[in-house]
């Protein structure tokens, strides 16, 4: 980060002439003082909970025992041993390839065909922008219906196409996907606006040269476009990534995690096991497994957020 | 056929394409809202259409009565506006130190911030609980809103707004003899305008949204948001079967974001296309 810093012109020198080391001492007091707050709420919330969930990850904390009892990595290996949580690791990796990499195709197409003049654009974008904005809560609750056997909007919609639909959220082979198809609907508008954006900022003598040179619709995407948005996709499939992770308030309304754990991911486990199981030691090595996997994420990413919210936000 | 008319039938397609499938994005929405006014109890297989025969406010009169929806959004204003006054106070201020103060460790310092992007505090629910329950918070607003209190996401979005401030204007404050919260409050703020509203519109809507923090941080409707109010209500609602009731306690619930967002659509959209992350 100093280097990337040293290059930004703005970011050079001190704000205020400061002649004496006791001024820039005082000011740097002052610098420290202003983080204060954020620090402090931070460290309360952020920092030190990181760090009680790997101590309470070593002791036996269920509703049942008065004392917390120090056992080592005992937690984790009855995790290790759950069948539940191999089953909740199945389910949040299909979650993540199976909404992930759609929702961002999605996204790019729509962005695409939305990135052009005409009365209907402003509609159109807002129709698939929308979702964004609603309590995930409350789609959930429309989607309830929409899925429910015999009279739900699926079935009643699809009976005219292919006939009977299945039993959705009841059935062990449907429901995670149609909790994905929630989500998908629900987050692609919203990455839409960055590729939107991203868009914006590819210069208009590019296409203009490639249509001289007389490349068709799909070369000029695979040879200007696509790369071009690098920096966006990346950014984007961030996002959703971590998304993935972090939102389960819809198999909360929806599916509470079954039939037969079938539906539940990760995060939803945790909030089970601490919840309703009352047992937080377990409850604690599962979120110790969710940050690694949320620093994975970030230590990959690390880099690429970096240079975009130095230069781009 | 000439180049106008392959132009004329490209558009159309393009039309008639996309608005199929804006159709499908927007019909979950429609079906709700037609489904709230239809009288209670008409089921059967006209409940998919989007067809209202005899609209009644029945629907709602019923879930207002079943759900304590002024406290529910009481609680709610309380906790976003609260969350966003405070936030708005400790990311000025650090968003102003990391732009203009130099000191040492503030790349160290910078770094711990961005920790809060990638671990959401949904992901510390457990540990987080139980401190709030060490500080006797639980069933409290200030229970639901204090881990928000810092905005790693503001604090960037602000710092970066921070950074385009002409030095000028600065130092001539200072010769003016503001100090640095005098030139904060005249200098810095206004000129950040924009990204203060894009952060504010944001945080609002995440907040309202937001579901299973307070959740587990209320067990009774003291200070249930209307979120949580929401979830129970459409659990006891789905067991009878009620869509009708369903349908209305959800419009009820997104009526507010939905409204100021047809009212200010532009900024809600540039908004959300500044963000890039959320919190």
């Amino acid at each position: 980060m100093a280097r990337s810093e040293a290059t930004l012109p703005a970011a050079v020198g001190p704000s205020i002439r400061l002649r004496t080391a006791g001024q820039r001492r005082r000011r740097a007091v002052q610098g420290y003082l202003f983080l204060l707050p954020s620090l402090a709420f931070l460290a309360v919330f952020t920092y030190y909970p990181i760090l009680t969930s790997a101590e309470l990850s070593l002791y036996r904390a269920t509703a049942t025992v008065r004392a917390h009892a120090f056992i080592g990595l005992g937690n984790y290996a009855a995790v290790a041993a759950d069948p539940v949580f191999h089953q909740v690791l199945h389910n949040s990796a299909e979650f993540l390839l199976g909404t992930v990499p759609v929702t961002v195709a999605l996204s790019l197409a729509l962005a695409l065909a939305l990135n052009r003049t005409h009365l209907l654009v402003a509609p159109f974008r807002t129709a698939f922008f929308y979702p964004a904005l609603l309590p995930l809560i409350g789609a959930a609750a429309i989607w309830l219906f929409v899925y429910t056997p015999g009279y739900g909007l699926m079935d009643v919609y699809l009976r005219n196409l292919v006939g009977n639909g299945a039993n959705w959220l009841q059935d062990p082979m449907w429901a995670l996907p149609a909790i994905m198809l929630v989500t998908v609907w629900k987050n692609a508008g919203y990455y839409m606006l960055f590729y939107l954006a991203g868009l914006q900022t590819i210069s208009a003598e590019l296409y203009e040269a490639a249509r001289i040179e007389g490349a068709g619709a799909w070369h000029t995407f695979r040879s200007i476009t696509f790369p071009l948005l690098g920096p966006t996709t990346l950014f984007v499939l961030v996002i959703a990534s971590i998304n993935a992770f972090q939102s389960v308030d819809q198999i909360w309304i929806m599916s509470a995690g079954g039939p037969d754990n079938t539906t539940n991911v990760l995060l939803f486990y945790i909030y089970q096991m601490a919840f309703m199981f009352f047992d937080l030691g377990k409850a604690a090595a599962l979120t110790v497994f969710l940050l690694a996997v949320l620093m994975g994420i970030a230590a990959l990413s690390f880099r690429l957020l970096e240079r975009r919210i130095h230069y781009e936000v | 056929m000439t180049g106008q008319a392959l132009r004329g039938l490209r558009t159309t397609s393009w039309a008639f394409g996309v608005g199929a499938l804006a159709l499908v994005w927007i019909f979950p929405l429609l079906w709700a809202v037609a489904t709230s006014f239809r009288p209670p109890g008409s089921l059967g297989s006209q409940i998919a259409s989007l067809w209202v025969h005899h609209p009644s406010l029945a629907n709602f009169r019923e879930a207002w009565g079943e759900a304590p929806f002024v406290r529910l959004y009481y609680n709610t204003a309380v906790v976003v506006l609260g969350i966003l006054a405070a936030q708005l106070v400790t990311i000025t201020l650090a968003a102003y130190a990391f732009a203009r103060i130099e000191f040492p460790g503030r790349d160290l310092l910078f770094r711990l911030f961005l920790l809060q992007l990638m671990v959401a505090p949904s992901s510390l629910i457990l540990p987080n609980f139980v401190t709030i329950r060490t500080l006797g918070l639980l069933n409290t607003r200030l229970g639901i809103m204090i881990p928000y209190f810092a905005s790693a996401f503001g604090t960037f979005l602000l710092r970066q707004a921070f950074r385009g401030v002409p030095r000028d204007l600065e130092d001539a404050a200072a010769i003016d003899g503001c100090g640095t919260l005098q030139t904060l409050w005249h200098v810095f703020l206004p000129l950040a305008r924009p990204t203060l509203i894009a952060f504010s519109i944001v945080s609002i809507v995440y907040h309202y949204n937001e579901f299973l923090w307070p959740l587990i941080i209320t067990d009774t409707d003291r200070a249930r948001t209307v979120t949580v109010g929401l979830a129970s209500f459409t659990q006891s609602a789905e067991s009878a079967a009620q869509w009708n009731l369903i349908a209305a306690g959800t419009v009820i619930v997104i009526l507010p974001l939905l409204v100021l967002f047809i009212l200010f659509q532009r900024r809600f959209v540039e908004s959300f296309m500044y963000s890039g992350l959320k919190g």
